[in-house]
């Protein structure tokens, strides 16, 4: 499916004895996620794709243009490949002006046209009123904005972004990505967005790559990749706090469900019917926002799993409480700060959890 | 006062800056970023002036220029004269002798310059010379200016290479440390005196103003990262 516009990778590249990178993917027009957690590789992806790190097999290619090939003994110089990167600091040039970083990809081009590209690039990032500014002297946000407008008025093949957006508040964020977004619909160019957000995830992606370890775990639609995830590390790095080892003890497969028995516990769950035979070793993943907490023992539910706890203690987070629970084995609920005041929560009271059978995911175990 | 001393004196020392310029920024890059396992080598070579007795340096120095070894020999061939007791042999040994003082202060300030703002430029499909020019240079000019004038006022104050390489030659090679010590051999106590007040004077204000214009290079040896 390799289009004019798409990017293509298959290479590996061994960093030590303990690391090594091997990913093969296909990046078309539009943002395609790298997720995973950090020393996953995603960086050293990145650094391979746009030069600096020198890959020891494979090939890169951005449609018809072979940027690396192992075989071919083809290296092109960082400087031909014609990438946007912006790095995680984003790395504007301190000494000039946003202006003067903005042209600085552009110096080859004819004054008039330079100065042309320039303001229709500031148009669209809503930076010309920084023009004749530093770094130094513009807010985190405007930053961001310059180090996009500077990759993308030399109108790169790619683009890649290192984590560009960590640093900023959500609503500064998501007007970027708007910006963002509303260039890419002119220039369909492949964009690779690596961040360790499952939300950034959800909210930009057309695809995700999920690496760790230097292997691509899955790759697909976000939504099918992390909203059921075949494999602890996506598991976790998605958000599900809760992950338990299992045995299953019966399939109801006319119900589509099967029972399973907590390690180190007597706690048993009802789970989606997986790929298991009775006695199967399974590990189950659930979302801490997606279990419910009574005072009273819950009668007349549709959730299939209520069972007894205790509460080990209760920590707040920003506008979110965290309640560890004790309930044969230990688990992480989310709730609101006026949930809490609503059942009285405590340390030490007696409370029941109550999971639906299609919050609980079953899960692959690391390959580490 | 001898006047051709001091200006014999000042043009040495503005060639020497010069040709340490040239050669020594490259020798700065290089040692910056290179990877090389053996990079410890060169260093120890590019410092090896700065503990060395100047007589030492000196006498290697004429010994490579003479007439005997091939180097000497080749730049007879050449210009028709030998390179010992000219301006030209002791511009040579000046360079070699002040190369620690240019090359320290300039590859401690590139090794400071952010490596991302280096790829950032070769992404935005810069060369390496127009990233030096753009980048690098513009970001630790303060390094730059400090290993210009230290050398500068280094190589206004040497003697031990100048008395080897270049002998006492008035007009050609007697620089204002031979003319003092000349002048207190004679004890001609007063002219040595108002030679040596005006040197010390001279470098007391160049490297004040150094220092004052880049108050963050402070450390000129030993290197800092």
């Amino acid at each position: 499916m390799a289009t004019g516009k798409s990017l293509s990778v298959r290479i590996t590249h061994r960093l030590s004895n303990r690391f090594a990178l091997d990913a093969a993917f296909e990046a078309s027009a539009g943002f395609t996620m790298v997720l995973g957690p950090s020393g996953g590789g995603k960086t050293t992806l990145l650094n391979c794709i746009a030069g600096f790190a020198r890959p020891d097999t494979g090939c890169i290619a951005l449609g018809a243009r072979v940027l690396f090939d192992s075989d071919g003994r083809i290296d092109m110089p960082v400087a031909e490949r014609r990438l946007g990167y912006v790095f995680q600091n984003l790395a504007l040039f301190p000494h000039l002006t946003v202006a003067q970083n903005v042209q600085y990809g552009i110096a080859n081009l004819p004054a008039n046209e330079r100065r042309a590209r320039m303001m229709t690039m500031i148009e669209s990032f809503r930076i010309a009123h920084l023009l004749a500014r530093k770094p130094g002297e513009i807010s985190g946000g405007e930053r961001q904005r310059v180090a996009l407008a500077r990759s993308l008025v030399m109108n790169p093949a790619a683009l890649l972004l290192d984590e560009p957006l960590t640093a900023l508040d959500n609503a500064t964020k998501s007007k970027i990505l708007d910006d963002l977004r509303a260039w890419n619909t002119a220039h369909e160019i492949p964009i690779l967005y690596v961040t360790h957000s499952p939300e950034e995830t959800f909210a930009l992606g057309e695809r995700v790559v999920v690496l760790e370890g230097g292997r691509i775990l899955a790759q697909g639609m976000p939504q099918h990749v992390l909203t059921t995830p075949r494999h602890e590390t996506i598991a976790q790095v998605v958000g599900f706090e809760n992950v338990f080892d299992a045995t299953v003890r019966s399939i109801a497969e006319t119900q589509g469900t099967m029972l399973c028995h907590l390690d180190g516990s007597a706690t048993q769950l009802e789970v989606p019917l997986g790929h298991a035979e009775p006695g199967a070793r399974v590990r189950i993943a659930i979302r801490a926002g997606d279990i419910i907490i009574a005072s009273d023992q819950p009668h007349n539910l549709s959730a299939r799993n209520s069972f007894q706890g205790r509460v080990l203690s209760i920590r707040r987070e920003g506008v979110r409480a965290v309640v560890m629970i004790q309930a044969g084995a230990e688990f992480e609920v989310h709730l609101t700060p006026a949930a809490i005041d609503a059942l009285r929560l405590e340390a030490g009271k007696q409370i029941w959890l109550v999971i639906k059978t299609y919050s609980c995911n079953l899960v692959e175990p690391s390959s580490r | 006062m001898d006047w051709s001393a001091i200006f014999l004196t000042i043009r040495l020392a503005l060639v020497v800056c010069a040709i340490l310029l040239l050669v020594g920024t490259p020798i700065a890059w290089w040692l910056s970023f290179t990877r090389w396992r053996w990079k410890f080598f060169v260093e120890s070579i590019v410092a090896l002036p700065l503990v060395l007795p100047p007589t030492v340096l000196g006498f290697y120095v004429l010994v490579a220029m003479g007439s005997r070894s091939p180097l000497g020999r080749w730049y007879q061939s050449f210009t028709g004269h030998g390179l010992p007791f000219t301006f030209e042999g002791l511009a040579i040994a000046s360079v070699i002798y002040s190369l620690p003082f240019a090359v320290q202060p300039m590859a401690a300030a590139f090794s400071q310059v952010d490596r991302n703002l280096i790829n950032a430029s070769s992404m935005l499909g810069a060369s390496r010379i127009r990233t030096f020019v753009r980048v690098v240079l513009p970001l630790s000019i303060g390094g730059v200016v400090t290993g210009f004038v230290l050398s500068f006022a280094h190589t206004l104050g040497e003697f031990g290479v100048v008395l080897m390489v270049g002998g006492n030659i008035p007009g050609v090679t007697r620089t204002v440390s031979i003319a003092i010590y000349d002048q207190a051999q004679a004890l001609d106590y007063a002219g040595a005196n108002r030679m040596a007040l005006l040197l010390m004077a001279f470098s007391f204000v160049t490297l004040s103003i150094t220092y004052s214009l880049n108050r963050r290079v402070w450390a000129v040896w030993p290197m800092h990262r």
